[in-house]
Protein backbone atom coordinates (compact mmCIF):
# COMPACT_ATOMS: atom_id res chain seq x y z
CA UNK A 1 0.00 0.00 0.00
CA UNK A 2 1.36 3.47 -0.79
CA UNK A 3 -0.41 6.25 0.73
CA UNK A 4 -1.41 9.19 -0.80
CA UNK A 5 -1.18 7.31 -3.78
CA UNK A 6 -4.58 8.88 -5.41
CA UNK A 7 -7.00 6.50 -5.97
CA UNK A 8 -7.38 4.60 -9.72
CA UNK A 9 -10.30 6.91 -11.71
CA UNK A 10 -14.00 4.97 -11.39
CA UNK A 11 -15.91 4.45 -14.75
CA UNK A 12 -19.36 2.84 -14.56
CA UNK A 13 -21.03 1.26 -17.23
CA UNK A 14 -23.94 2.81 -18.13
CA UNK A 15 -27.46 1.01 -17.02
CA UNK A 16 -30.31 2.22 -18.99
CA UNK A 17 -33.08 3.38 -17.07
CA UNK A 18 -36.68 2.57 -17.87
CA UNK A 19 -37.29 5.72 -18.67
CA UNK A 20 -34.33 6.70 -20.60
CA UNK A 21 -35.95 9.32 -23.23
CA UNK A 22 -33.55 7.39 -26.13
CA UNK A 23 -35.56 4.09 -25.41
CA UNK A 24 -37.79 4.35 -28.19
CA UNK A 25 -36.57 7.64 -29.78
CA UNK A 26 -36.88 7.69 -33.85
CA UNK A 27 -33.75 8.55 -36.02
CA UNK A 28 -36.65 10.50 -37.96
CA UNK A 29 -34.78 11.19 -40.90
CA UNK A 30 -34.37 7.70 -41.28
CA UNK A 31 -37.57 6.56 -40.32
CA UNK A 32 -39.41 8.70 -43.26
CA UNK A 33 -36.84 7.31 -45.73
CA UNK A 34 -37.12 3.96 -45.04
CA UNK A 35 -41.30 4.91 -44.56
CA UNK A 36 -41.56 6.61 -48.03
CA UNK A 37 -39.85 3.98 -49.59
CA UNK A 38 -42.12 1.55 -48.01
CA UNK A 39 -44.84 3.35 -49.53
CA UNK A 40 -43.37 4.01 -53.28
CA UNK A 41 -42.83 -0.12 -53.09
CA UNK A 42 -45.99 -1.33 -51.52
CA UNK A 43 -48.58 0.94 -53.44
CA UNK A 44 -47.02 1.59 -56.94
CA UNK A 45 -44.44 -1.30 -58.00
CA UNK A 46 -45.85 -3.96 -56.06
CA UNK A 47 -49.71 -3.44 -56.90
CA UNK A 48 -49.18 -0.85 -59.72
CA UNK A 49 -51.81 1.73 -58.05
CA UNK A 50 -50.65 5.55 -58.27
CA UNK A 51 -53.25 7.10 -55.73
CA UNK A 52 -54.26 6.42 -52.44
CA UNK A 53 -56.84 7.69 -49.86
CA UNK A 54 -56.96 8.07 -46.58
CA UNK A 55 -59.20 8.92 -43.94
CA UNK A 56 -58.63 12.00 -42.19
CA UNK A 57 -59.93 11.72 -38.58
CA UNK A 58 -58.36 15.26 -37.28
CA UNK A 59 -55.69 13.57 -35.47
CA UNK A 60 -52.26 12.85 -35.55
CA UNK A 61 -51.97 9.50 -37.18
CA UNK A 62 -53.82 10.06 -40.32
CA UNK A 63 -51.72 13.35 -40.43
CA UNK A 64 -48.27 11.48 -40.32
CA UNK A 65 -50.06 9.25 -42.80
CA UNK A 66 -51.05 11.92 -45.27
CA UNK A 67 -47.73 13.78 -44.81
CA UNK A 68 -45.62 10.55 -45.35
CA UNK A 69 -47.92 9.30 -48.30
CA UNK A 70 -47.64 13.21 -50.17
CA UNK A 71 -43.75 13.11 -49.60
CA UNK A 72 -43.67 9.19 -51.16
CA UNK A 73 -46.26 10.13 -54.17
CA UNK A 74 -46.08 13.21 -54.70
CA UNK A 75 -49.83 15.54 -52.76
CA UNK A 76 -51.57 15.25 -56.34
CA UNK A 77 -51.65 11.54 -55.53
CA UNK A 78 -53.12 11.75 -52.29
CA UNK A 79 -57.12 12.15 -51.05
CA UNK A 80 -57.74 13.13 -47.70
CA UNK A 81 -61.25 11.62 -46.99
CA UNK A 82 -62.82 13.52 -43.93
CA UNK A 83 -66.22 11.30 -42.75
CA UNK A 84 -67.76 13.30 -39.79
CA UNK A 85 -70.94 12.05 -38.20
CA UNK A 86 -73.24 14.84 -36.58
CA UNK A 87 -71.81 14.33 -33.40
CA UNK A 88 -67.73 14.46 -33.91
CA UNK A 89 -65.90 17.07 -32.40
CA UNK A 90 -65.92 19.82 -34.87
CA UNK A 91 -62.49 20.85 -34.24
CA UNK A 92 -61.94 17.20 -35.63
CA UNK A 93 -63.06 18.23 -38.91
CA UNK A 94 -61.23 21.69 -39.01
CA UNK A 95 -58.09 19.96 -38.22
CA UNK A 96 -58.84 17.90 -41.03
CA UNK A 97 -58.90 20.64 -43.22
CA UNK A 98 -55.60 22.19 -41.72
CA UNK A 99 -53.80 18.57 -42.74
CA UNK A 100 -55.09 18.76 -46.28
CA UNK A 101 -54.37 22.47 -46.59
CA UNK A 102 -50.74 22.25 -45.77
CA UNK A 103 -50.47 19.58 -47.93
CA UNK A 104 -52.38 20.71 -50.77
CA UNK A 105 -53.86 17.42 -51.31
CA UNK A 106 -57.36 16.65 -52.28
CA UNK A 107 -60.39 16.73 -49.70
CA UNK A 108 -63.18 14.66 -49.89
CA UNK A 109 -66.02 15.08 -46.87
CA UNK A 110 -68.57 12.72 -46.49
CA UNK A 111 -70.85 13.11 -44.01
CA UNK A 112 -71.71 9.85 -42.40
CA UNK A 113 -74.48 10.89 -40.04
CA UNK A 114 -77.11 9.33 -42.75
CA UNK A 115 -75.80 6.02 -42.98
CA UNK A 116 -75.08 5.09 -39.30
CA UNK A 117 -78.16 6.40 -37.90
CA UNK A 118 -79.73 5.04 -40.95
CA UNK A 119 -79.07 1.76 -39.49
CA UNK A 120 -79.22 2.90 -35.86
CA UNK A 121 -83.15 3.91 -36.53
CA UNK A 122 -83.72 -0.20 -36.31
CA UNK A 123 -81.94 0.23 -32.92
CA UNK A 124 -82.11 3.18 -31.02
CA UNK A 125 -81.11 1.78 -27.97
CA UNK A 126 -77.63 0.70 -29.29
CA UNK A 127 -75.02 1.41 -26.25
CA UNK A 128 -72.61 4.19 -27.16
CA UNK A 129 -69.58 1.07 -27.71
CA UNK A 130 -72.25 -0.36 -30.38
CA UNK A 131 -72.57 3.48 -31.81
CA UNK A 132 -68.98 3.84 -31.99
CA UNK A 133 -68.28 0.48 -33.83
CA UNK A 134 -70.82 1.53 -36.55
CA UNK A 135 -69.73 4.74 -37.15
CA UNK A 136 -66.12 3.12 -37.66
CA UNK A 137 -67.02 0.61 -40.11
CA UNK A 138 -69.66 2.90 -41.70
CA UNK A 139 -66.22 4.97 -42.50
CA UNK A 140 -64.62 1.46 -43.53
CA UNK A 141 -66.96 1.20 -46.22
CA UNK A 142 -66.87 4.87 -47.36
CA UNK A 143 -62.88 4.38 -47.59
CA UNK A 144 -63.12 1.46 -49.12
CA UNK A 145 -66.04 2.91 -51.74
CA UNK A 146 -64.28 5.81 -52.68
CA UNK A 147 -60.98 4.02 -53.28
CA UNK A 148 -62.60 2.33 -56.36
CA UNK A 149 -63.96 5.35 -57.48
CA UNK A 150 -60.78 6.70 -57.00
CA UNK A 151 -58.81 4.27 -58.52
CA UNK A 152 -57.20 4.24 -55.28
CA UNK A 153 -55.59 2.25 -52.52
CA UNK A 154 -56.88 2.22 -48.90
CA UNK A 155 -53.78 3.54 -46.74
CA UNK A 156 -53.86 2.59 -43.13
CA UNK A 157 -53.34 4.81 -40.22
CA UNK A 158 -53.48 2.44 -36.62
CA UNK A 159 -50.49 2.63 -34.62
CA UNK A 160 -48.72 -0.14 -32.96
CA UNK A 161 -49.57 1.06 -29.72
CA UNK A 162 -53.86 0.61 -29.98
CA UNK A 163 -53.60 -2.68 -32.36
CA UNK A 164 -51.10 -3.59 -29.14
CA UNK A 165 -54.17 -2.50 -26.82
CA UNK A 166 -57.25 -3.72 -29.25
CA UNK A 167 -57.87 -0.04 -29.44
CA UNK A 168 -59.25 -0.26 -32.67
CA UNK A 169 -62.70 -1.77 -34.56
CA UNK A 170 -62.09 -4.82 -35.80
CA UNK A 171 -61.96 -4.90 -39.74
CA UNK A 172 -62.61 -1.63 -39.87
CA UNK A 173 -59.24 0.97 -38.74
CA UNK A 174 -57.39 -2.55 -39.21
CA UNK A 175 -58.75 -3.16 -42.72
CA UNK A 176 -57.04 -0.98 -45.76
CA UNK A 177 -54.35 -3.26 -47.08
CA UNK A 178 -51.04 -1.55 -46.43
CA UNK A 179 -50.47 0.36 -43.15
CA UNK A 180 -47.03 2.56 -42.54
CA UNK A 181 -47.71 3.09 -39.02
CA UNK A 182 -48.43 -0.46 -37.59
CA UNK A 183 -44.85 -1.18 -36.37
CA UNK A 184 -44.86 2.59 -33.97
CA UNK A 185 -45.60 3.41 -30.92
CA UNK A 186 -47.92 6.04 -30.79
CA UNK A 187 -44.79 7.69 -28.88
CA UNK A 188 -42.91 7.25 -31.95
CA UNK A 189 -45.96 9.11 -34.09
CA UNK A 190 -45.90 11.92 -32.19
CA UNK A 191 -42.24 12.46 -32.70
CA UNK A 192 -42.04 11.86 -36.41
CA UNK A 193 -45.17 14.27 -37.09
CA UNK A 194 -43.20 16.59 -35.33
CA UNK A 195 -40.32 16.29 -37.50
CA UNK A 196 -42.29 16.26 -40.46
CA UNK A 197 -44.17 19.73 -39.81
CA UNK A 198 -47.62 18.29 -39.05
CA UNK A 199 -49.65 21.46 -37.53
CA UNK A 200 -49.08 21.48 -33.84
CA UNK A 201 -52.68 21.76 -33.25
CA UNK A 202 -53.10 18.37 -34.70
CA UNK A 203 -50.12 16.84 -32.88
CA UNK A 204 -50.21 18.45 -29.39
CA UNK A 205 -54.01 17.73 -28.92
CA UNK A 206 -54.95 14.78 -26.57
CA UNK A 207 -55.20 11.35 -28.89
CA UNK A 208 -58.71 11.00 -29.34
CA UNK A 209 -61.21 8.22 -31.29
CA UNK A 210 -63.83 10.88 -31.00
CA UNK A 211 -66.33 8.26 -30.85
CA UNK A 212 -67.66 9.52 -27.95
CA UNK A 213 -68.42 13.33 -27.13
CA UNK A 214 -65.36 13.87 -24.51
CA UNK A 215 -63.34 10.50 -24.95
CA UNK A 216 -59.27 10.70 -24.78
CA UNK A 217 -57.49 7.49 -25.39
CA UNK A 218 -55.82 7.43 -22.02
CA UNK A 219 -58.76 8.12 -20.08
CA UNK A 220 -60.10 4.98 -21.66
CA UNK A 221 -56.64 3.49 -21.11
CA UNK A 222 -56.32 4.76 -17.65
CA UNK A 223 -52.71 4.99 -18.53
CA UNK A 224 -50.56 7.61 -20.21
CA UNK A 225 -49.06 6.59 -24.08
CA UNK A 226 -45.60 7.47 -22.75
CA UNK A 227 -46.01 5.17 -19.99
CA UNK A 228 -47.75 2.26 -21.73
CA UNK A 229 -45.17 2.33 -24.64
CA UNK A 230 -42.02 1.73 -22.78
CA UNK A 231 -43.79 -1.19 -20.89
CA UNK A 232 -45.16 -2.26 -24.07
CA UNK A 233 -41.77 -2.31 -25.51
CA UNK A 234 -40.54 -4.43 -22.72
CA UNK A 235 -43.43 -6.95 -22.59
CA UNK A 236 -42.59 -7.62 -26.77
CA UNK A 237 -39.06 -7.92 -26.03
CA UNK A 238 -39.24 -10.58 -23.54
CA UNK A 239 -38.71 -9.00 -20.37
CA UNK A 240 -40.61 -10.50 -17.52
CA UNK A 241 -43.35 -8.85 -15.43
CA UNK A 242 -41.26 -9.38 -12.53
CA UNK A 243 -38.10 -7.37 -14.46
CA UNK A 244 -40.44 -4.53 -15.35
CA UNK A 245 -41.45 -4.02 -11.48
CA UNK A 246 -38.01 -4.27 -9.93
CA UNK A 247 -36.93 -1.72 -12.60
CA UNK A 248 -39.05 1.33 -11.59
CA UNK A 249 -42.63 0.34 -13.30
CA UNK A 250 -45.57 -0.01 -10.80
CA UNK A 251 -46.87 -3.65 -11.00
CA UNK A 252 -50.56 -2.46 -11.12
CA UNK A 253 -49.30 -0.23 -14.58
CA UNK A 254 -47.67 -3.28 -15.92
CA UNK A 255 -50.18 -5.28 -15.10
CA UNK A 256 -52.79 -2.74 -16.67
CA UNK A 257 -51.08 -3.35 -20.30
CA UNK A 258 -50.44 -7.14 -19.94
CA UNK A 259 -53.77 -7.60 -19.32
CA UNK A 260 -55.08 -5.71 -22.54
CA UNK A 261 -52.13 -7.47 -24.54
CA UNK A 262 -52.85 -10.57 -23.51
CA UNK A 263 -56.93 -9.97 -24.07
CA UNK A 264 -56.58 -8.90 -27.67
CA UNK A 265 -53.91 -11.26 -29.30
CA UNK A 266 -57.37 -12.71 -31.71
CA UNK A 267 -57.99 -8.72 -33.09
CA UNK A 268 -54.62 -8.89 -34.63
CA UNK A 269 -55.27 -11.71 -36.19
CA UNK A 270 -57.96 -13.56 -39.16
CA UNK A 271 -61.17 -15.19 -38.79
CA UNK A 272 -60.09 -18.23 -37.16
CA UNK A 273 -61.35 -21.22 -39.48
CA UNK A 274 -62.00 -24.91 -38.12
CA UNK A 275 -59.36 -27.05 -39.27
CA UNK A 276 -59.98 -30.29 -41.12
CA UNK A 277 -57.24 -31.48 -43.69
CA UNK A 278 -53.35 -30.79 -44.06
CA UNK A 279 -54.01 -28.38 -46.98
CA UNK A 280 -55.86 -25.93 -44.50
CA UNK A 281 -54.83 -22.10 -45.60
CA UNK A 282 -52.13 -20.42 -43.07
CA UNK A 283 -52.33 -23.71 -41.13
CA UNK A 284 -50.51 -25.97 -43.85
CA UNK A 285 -50.67 -23.86 -47.16
CA UNK A 286 -48.35 -21.07 -46.40
CA UNK A 287 -48.10 -18.42 -48.95
CA UNK A 288 -46.60 -14.98 -48.19
CA UNK A 289 -48.68 -11.59 -48.90
CA UNK A 290 -46.79 -10.97 -52.12
CA UNK A 291 -46.34 -14.20 -53.73
CA UNK B 1 -3.34 -10.30 -59.81
CA UNK B 2 -6.36 -8.13 -60.36
CA UNK B 3 -9.86 -9.15 -60.18
CA UNK B 4 -12.38 -7.12 -60.97
CA UNK B 5 -15.96 -7.37 -59.22
CA UNK B 6 -19.55 -6.22 -59.82
CA UNK B 7 -21.91 -6.29 -57.20
CA UNK B 8 -25.70 -6.09 -58.12
CA UNK B 9 -28.11 -5.11 -55.70
CA UNK B 10 -30.71 -6.18 -56.97
CA UNK B 11 -35.13 -5.71 -56.48
CA UNK B 12 -36.66 -8.60 -57.79
CA UNK B 13 -40.24 -8.55 -58.75
CA UNK B 14 -41.49 -11.09 -56.04
CA UNK B 15 -43.72 -13.75 -57.53
CA UNK B 16 -42.69 -12.74 -61.35
CA UNK B 17 -39.53 -14.98 -62.21
CA UNK B 18 -39.56 -14.43 -66.22
CA UNK B 19 -39.93 -10.65 -65.02
CA UNK B 20 -37.34 -11.02 -62.45
CA UNK B 21 -35.03 -12.66 -64.83
CA UNK B 22 -35.74 -10.06 -67.39
CA UNK B 23 -34.33 -7.52 -64.95
CA UNK B 24 -30.89 -9.67 -64.67
CA UNK B 25 -30.13 -9.37 -68.57
CA UNK B 26 -30.75 -5.15 -68.01
CA UNK B 27 -28.09 -5.60 -65.32
CA UNK B 28 -26.00 -8.00 -67.46
CA UNK B 29 -26.36 -5.75 -70.67
CA UNK B 30 -25.62 -3.02 -68.73
CA UNK B 31 -21.90 -4.63 -67.96
CA UNK B 32 -21.64 -5.29 -71.46
CA UNK B 33 -22.05 -2.32 -72.51
CA UNK B 34 -19.39 -0.81 -70.21
CA UNK B 35 -15.73 -0.66 -71.21
CA UNK B 36 -14.20 -1.73 -67.84
CA UNK B 37 -12.95 -5.28 -67.00
CA UNK B 38 -15.35 -7.38 -65.72
CA UNK B 39 -14.29 -10.79 -63.77
CA UNK B 40 -16.96 -11.88 -61.35
CA UNK B 41 -20.57 -10.57 -60.99
CA UNK B 42 -22.07 -11.05 -57.71
CA UNK B 43 -25.46 -11.12 -56.71
CA UNK B 44 -27.97 -11.43 -53.58
CA UNK B 45 -29.57 -14.01 -51.63
CA UNK B 46 -32.45 -15.44 -53.52
CA UNK B 47 -32.09 -13.17 -56.20
CA UNK B 48 -34.71 -13.65 -58.26
CA UNK B 49 -36.95 -15.01 -56.39
CA UNK B 50 -37.46 -12.70 -53.45
CA UNK B 51 -36.84 -14.09 -49.78
CA UNK B 52 -39.77 -14.75 -48.21
CA UNK B 53 -41.20 -17.66 -49.93
CA UNK B 54 -42.31 -19.64 -47.44
CA UNK B 55 -44.05 -23.07 -48.93
CA UNK B 56 -43.76 -20.92 -52.54
CA UNK B 57 -40.36 -22.15 -52.25
CA UNK B 58 -41.27 -25.82 -54.25
CA UNK B 59 -42.59 -23.98 -56.55
CA UNK B 60 -39.39 -21.75 -57.78
CA UNK B 61 -36.60 -24.17 -56.92
CA UNK B 62 -34.95 -25.68 -59.67
CA UNK B 63 -31.74 -27.61 -60.03
CA UNK B 64 -28.58 -26.06 -60.23
CA UNK B 65 -28.26 -27.32 -63.58
CA UNK B 66 -30.82 -26.26 -64.76
CA UNK B 67 -30.59 -22.46 -63.01
CA UNK B 68 -26.75 -22.39 -65.10
CA UNK B 69 -28.83 -22.92 -68.24
CA UNK B 70 -31.39 -20.44 -67.89
CA UNK B 71 -28.10 -18.25 -66.70
CA UNK B 72 -26.49 -19.20 -70.01
CA UNK B 73 -29.10 -18.27 -72.24
CA UNK B 74 -29.72 -15.05 -71.06
CA UNK B 75 -25.93 -14.58 -71.33
CA UNK B 76 -25.68 -15.54 -74.78
CA UNK B 77 -28.71 -13.20 -75.01
CA UNK B 78 -27.70 -10.26 -74.18
CA UNK B 79 -23.75 -10.08 -74.72
CA UNK B 80 -21.53 -9.57 -77.80
CA UNK B 81 -19.29 -12.56 -79.84
CA UNK B 82 -15.93 -12.82 -78.42
CA UNK B 83 -17.72 -11.59 -74.90
CA UNK B 84 -15.17 -13.36 -72.17
CA UNK B 85 -16.37 -15.94 -70.01
CA UNK B 86 -17.97 -14.15 -66.93
CA UNK B 87 -18.10 -15.70 -63.18
CA UNK B 88 -21.70 -15.46 -61.25
CA UNK B 89 -22.48 -16.05 -57.69
CA UNK B 90 -25.91 -15.91 -57.45
CA UNK B 91 -28.37 -17.06 -54.71
CA UNK B 92 -31.07 -19.33 -55.57
CA UNK B 93 -33.52 -21.87 -54.56
CA UNK B 94 -32.67 -24.98 -55.36
CA UNK B 95 -33.99 -28.32 -55.86
CA UNK B 96 -31.47 -31.09 -55.07
CA UNK B 97 -32.01 -34.93 -54.34
CA UNK B 98 -35.00 -34.51 -53.83
CA UNK B 99 -34.55 -31.88 -51.25
CA UNK B 100 -35.05 -28.34 -50.74
CA UNK B 101 -31.79 -25.87 -50.49
CA UNK B 102 -31.15 -22.03 -50.06
CA UNK B 103 -28.27 -21.98 -51.89
CA UNK B 104 -25.47 -19.99 -53.60
CA UNK B 105 -24.18 -20.89 -57.26
CA UNK B 106 -20.88 -20.25 -58.03
CA UNK B 107 -20.80 -20.64 -62.32
CA UNK B 108 -18.60 -19.47 -65.05
CA UNK B 109 -20.96 -18.29 -68.19
CA UNK B 110 -19.89 -18.24 -71.67
CA UNK B 111 -21.41 -17.65 -74.96
CA UNK B 112 -19.64 -20.71 -76.86
CA UNK B 113 -21.91 -24.16 -76.31
CA UNK B 114 -21.46 -26.30 -73.46
CA UNK B 115 -18.43 -24.03 -71.56
CA UNK B 116 -20.85 -22.58 -69.18
CA UNK B 117 -19.99 -24.74 -65.94
CA UNK B 118 -20.61 -24.97 -62.63
CA UNK B 119 -17.64 -24.44 -59.83
CA UNK B 120 -19.44 -24.82 -56.97
CA UNK B 121 -22.92 -24.84 -55.09
CA UNK B 122 -22.93 -23.46 -51.23
CA UNK B 123 -25.66 -24.36 -49.45
CA UNK B 124 -26.86 -22.15 -46.52
CA UNK B 125 -25.93 -23.94 -43.42
CA UNK B 126 -27.26 -21.50 -40.91
CA UNK B 127 -31.55 -21.36 -41.42
CA UNK B 128 -32.66 -18.20 -39.22
CA UNK B 129 -36.21 -19.71 -37.51
CA UNK B 130 -37.03 -16.97 -35.05
CA UNK B 131 -38.58 -13.91 -35.55
CA UNK B 132 -39.39 -12.70 -38.61
CA UNK B 133 -37.27 -15.50 -40.17
CA UNK B 134 -38.70 -19.41 -40.56
CA UNK B 135 -36.11 -21.39 -43.20
CA UNK B 136 -35.84 -24.66 -41.00
CA UNK B 137 -39.70 -25.17 -42.14
CA UNK B 138 -39.52 -24.92 -45.68
CA UNK B 139 -35.51 -25.96 -46.72
CA UNK B 140 -33.22 -28.02 -45.84
CA UNK B 141 -29.73 -27.22 -44.19
CA UNK B 142 -26.46 -27.25 -45.95
CA UNK B 143 -24.09 -29.80 -44.52
CA UNK B 144 -21.02 -28.76 -46.09
CA UNK B 145 -18.00 -25.47 -45.74
CA UNK B 146 -15.52 -25.78 -48.88
CA UNK B 147 -13.68 -23.26 -50.82
CA UNK B 148 -12.66 -24.01 -53.91
CA UNK B 149 -10.94 -23.09 -57.32
CA UNK B 150 -11.36 -20.49 -59.44
CA UNK B 151 -9.77 -18.51 -62.23
CA UNK B 152 -9.27 -16.26 -58.98
CA UNK B 153 -7.54 -18.80 -57.03
CA UNK B 154 -9.46 -20.67 -54.15
CA UNK B 155 -12.48 -18.67 -53.00
CA UNK B 156 -15.75 -19.62 -50.49
CA UNK B 157 -19.04 -18.77 -50.09
CA UNK B 158 -20.93 -17.80 -47.11
CA UNK B 159 -24.82 -16.65 -47.45
CA UNK B 160 -26.81 -14.55 -44.87
CA UNK B 161 -26.68 -16.16 -41.45
CA UNK B 162 -23.79 -18.26 -42.17
CA UNK B 163 -22.04 -15.31 -42.09
CA UNK B 164 -22.84 -14.71 -38.74
CA UNK B 165 -20.86 -16.79 -36.88
CA UNK B 166 -17.36 -16.11 -37.20
CA UNK B 167 -16.54 -19.78 -37.25
CA UNK B 168 -17.73 -20.08 -40.94
CA UNK B 169 -15.24 -17.18 -41.99
CA UNK B 170 -12.37 -19.17 -39.89
CA UNK B 171 -12.50 -22.29 -41.75
CA UNK B 172 -13.04 -21.08 -45.25
CA UNK B 173 -9.63 -18.76 -44.53
CA UNK B 174 -8.31 -21.55 -43.37
CA UNK B 175 -9.30 -23.73 -46.19
CA UNK B 176 -7.19 -21.54 -48.20
CA UNK B 177 -10.07 -18.54 -49.38
CA UNK B 178 -8.71 -15.54 -50.66
CA UNK B 179 -11.91 -14.20 -51.46
CA UNK B 180 -15.23 -14.56 -49.09
CA UNK B 181 -18.66 -14.31 -51.59
CA UNK B 182 -21.37 -13.33 -49.14
CA UNK B 183 -25.00 -13.23 -50.28
CA UNK B 184 -27.46 -11.60 -48.23
CA UNK B 185 -30.94 -11.03 -47.58
CA UNK B 186 -31.34 -9.00 -44.66
CA UNK B 187 -34.56 -7.37 -44.11
CA UNK B 188 -34.27 -3.96 -42.14
CA UNK B 189 -34.90 -3.58 -37.95
CA UNK B 190 -33.57 -0.55 -35.93
CA UNK B 191 -33.97 3.06 -36.77
CA UNK B 192 -32.81 4.44 -33.29
CA UNK B 193 -29.79 4.90 -34.50
CA UNK B 194 -27.36 6.65 -37.02
CA UNK B 195 -27.75 4.13 -39.53
CA UNK B 196 -30.36 0.98 -39.62
CA UNK B 197 -28.88 -1.30 -36.82
CA UNK B 198 -28.51 -4.43 -39.22
CA UNK B 199 -26.70 -2.11 -41.73
CA UNK B 200 -23.90 -1.74 -39.23
CA UNK B 201 -23.91 -5.30 -37.88
CA UNK B 202 -23.28 -6.84 -41.62
CA UNK B 203 -20.74 -3.91 -41.83
CA UNK B 204 -18.75 -4.60 -38.44
CA UNK B 205 -19.43 -8.87 -39.70
CA UNK B 206 -17.74 -8.39 -42.57
CA UNK B 207 -14.60 -5.98 -41.71
CA UNK B 208 -14.59 -8.36 -39.09
CA UNK B 209 -14.10 -11.67 -41.20
CA UNK B 210 -11.59 -9.60 -43.49
CA UNK B 211 -9.49 -8.12 -41.19
CA UNK B 212 -8.98 -11.26 -39.53
CA UNK B 213 -7.75 -13.35 -41.65
CA UNK B 214 -6.73 -10.88 -44.36
CA UNK B 215 -9.47 -12.24 -47.17
CA UNK B 216 -11.40 -9.53 -49.48
CA UNK B 217 -15.30 -9.90 -48.50
CA UNK B 218 -17.76 -9.48 -50.92
CA UNK B 219 -21.52 -8.96 -49.86
CA UNK B 220 -24.47 -8.61 -51.85
CA UNK B 221 -27.74 -7.69 -50.26
CA UNK B 222 -31.35 -7.74 -51.58
CA UNK B 223 -33.29 -4.59 -51.81
CA UNK B 224 -37.20 -3.94 -52.38
CA UNK B 225 -40.22 -4.42 -49.54
CA UNK B 226 -41.36 -8.13 -48.94
CA UNK B 227 -45.05 -7.59 -47.29
CA UNK B 228 -43.54 -4.73 -45.24
CA UNK B 229 -40.26 -6.43 -44.89
CA UNK B 230 -37.73 -4.06 -46.47
CA UNK B 231 -34.36 -5.12 -47.68
CA UNK B 232 -31.15 -3.11 -46.17
CA UNK B 233 -28.94 -3.26 -49.18
CA UNK B 234 -25.99 -1.37 -48.08
CA UNK B 235 -23.61 -3.90 -49.68
CA UNK B 236 -19.59 -3.95 -49.44
CA UNK B 237 -16.35 -5.00 -50.90
CA UNK B 238 -13.80 -4.95 -48.01
CA UNK B 239 -10.44 -5.28 -48.70
CA UNK B 240 -7.46 -8.06 -46.42
CA UNK B 241 -7.18 -4.56 -44.15
CA UNK B 242 -10.82 -4.37 -43.46
CA UNK B 243 -11.61 -1.35 -45.09
CA UNK B 244 -14.75 -0.59 -47.21
CA UNK B 245 -13.82 -0.19 -50.76
CA UNK B 246 -16.90 0.52 -52.05
CA UNK B 247 -20.64 0.64 -50.49
CA UNK B 248 -24.01 0.51 -51.95
CA UNK B 249 -27.24 3.05 -51.27
CA UNK B 250 -29.41 1.09 -48.23
CA UNK B 251 -32.81 0.06 -49.62
CA UNK B 252 -31.96 1.19 -53.46
CA UNK B 253 -31.02 -0.63 -56.28
CA UNK B 254 -26.83 -0.10 -57.55
CA UNK B 255 -24.22 -1.63 -59.05
CA UNK B 256 -20.90 -1.71 -57.41
CA UNK B 257 -17.18 -1.68 -59.30
CA UNK B 258 -14.45 -2.68 -57.18
CA UNK B 259 -10.58 -4.52 -58.68
CA UNK B 260 -9.56 -6.69 -56.00
CA UNK B 261 -5.54 -6.53 -55.85
CA UNK B 262 -5.32 -9.95 -54.84
CA UNK B 263 -1.41 -9.04 -54.33
CA UNK B 264 -2.84 -6.92 -50.93
CA UNK B 265 -3.80 -10.56 -49.03
CA UNK B 266 -0.16 -11.25 -49.06
CA UNK B 267 1.19 -8.19 -47.71
CA UNK B 268 -1.51 -7.92 -45.02
CA UNK B 269 -0.94 -11.21 -43.75
CA UNK B 270 3.00 -10.75 -43.65
CA UNK B 271 2.19 -7.49 -41.60
CA UNK B 272 -0.15 -9.31 -39.73
CA UNK B 273 0.02 -12.74 -39.08
CA UNK B 274 -2.98 -14.02 -37.57
CA UNK B 275 -4.23 -16.52 -40.18
CA UNK B 276 -0.55 -17.74 -39.40
CA UNK B 277 -0.98 -18.41 -36.11
CA UNK B 278 -4.41 -19.95 -36.34
CA UNK B 279 -3.04 -22.72 -38.27
CA UNK B 280 -0.21 -23.15 -35.93
CA UNK B 281 -2.43 -23.24 -33.08
CA UNK B 282 -4.82 -25.27 -35.06
CA UNK B 283 -4.39 -28.54 -32.90
CA UNK B 284 -4.61 -27.18 -29.43
CA UNK B 285 -7.96 -25.29 -30.80
CA UNK B 286 -9.21 -28.44 -32.18
CA UNK B 287 -8.20 -30.92 -28.95
CA UNK B 288 -10.42 -27.85 -27.33
CA UNK B 289 -13.34 -27.83 -29.48
CA UNK B 290 -13.57 -31.51 -29.64
CA UNK B 291 -13.75 -31.20 -25.84
CA UNK B 292 -16.34 -27.71 -25.90
CA UNK B 293 -18.86 -29.28 -28.54
CA UNK B 294 -19.00 -32.64 -26.28
CA UNK B 295 -21.80 -32.58 -23.61
CA UNK B 296 -19.80 -34.39 -20.94
CA UNK B 297 -16.73 -33.10 -21.74
CA UNK B 298 -15.34 -36.21 -23.73
CA UNK B 299 -11.87 -35.92 -25.57
CA UNK B 300 -10.03 -34.59 -22.17
CA UNK B 301 -9.30 -31.55 -20.91
CA UNK B 302 -8.70 -28.58 -23.15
Amino acid sequence: MNPGQPALPVLKARAQPPDAPELLHLNPALTTRWLEEFLRHEVTFRRGFHKVVIGISGGVDSALVAYLCARALGPERVVGIRMPYKTSNPESLAHGRLVTEALGIEEDTIDITPMVDGYLANDPEADGRRRGNVMARSRMIVLFDRSERFHALPIGTGNKSERLFGYFTWHADDSPPINPLGDLYKTQVWQLARYLGVPEPVVDKPASADLVVGQTDEADFGISYALADRILHYLLSGYPVDWLTRHGFSAADVALVKRRLDSTHWKRHLSTFAMLSSTSIHDYYLRPVDY
Amino acid sequence: MEWHVAVAQLRPKKGDYPATLAHLGDVLAQLEASDEPLDVLVLPEMALTGYFLQGGVAEVARPAEQFLDELTTLFRQVTHRGRPPLDIVIGFPERHDSRLYNAVLYATLSREEGRSIIHHVHRKIFLPTYGVFDEKRYVNRGRELTPFETRAGRVGMLICEDAWHTITGTVLALGGAQIVYIPVASPARGFTGAVVTNVARWHRLAQSMAEEHAVFVVTANLVGFEGGKGFIGASIVVNPAGEIMVQGPVGEECMLRATLDLDEIAIARASLPLLGDLESQLPDLLHALRHAASPHGEGGPP
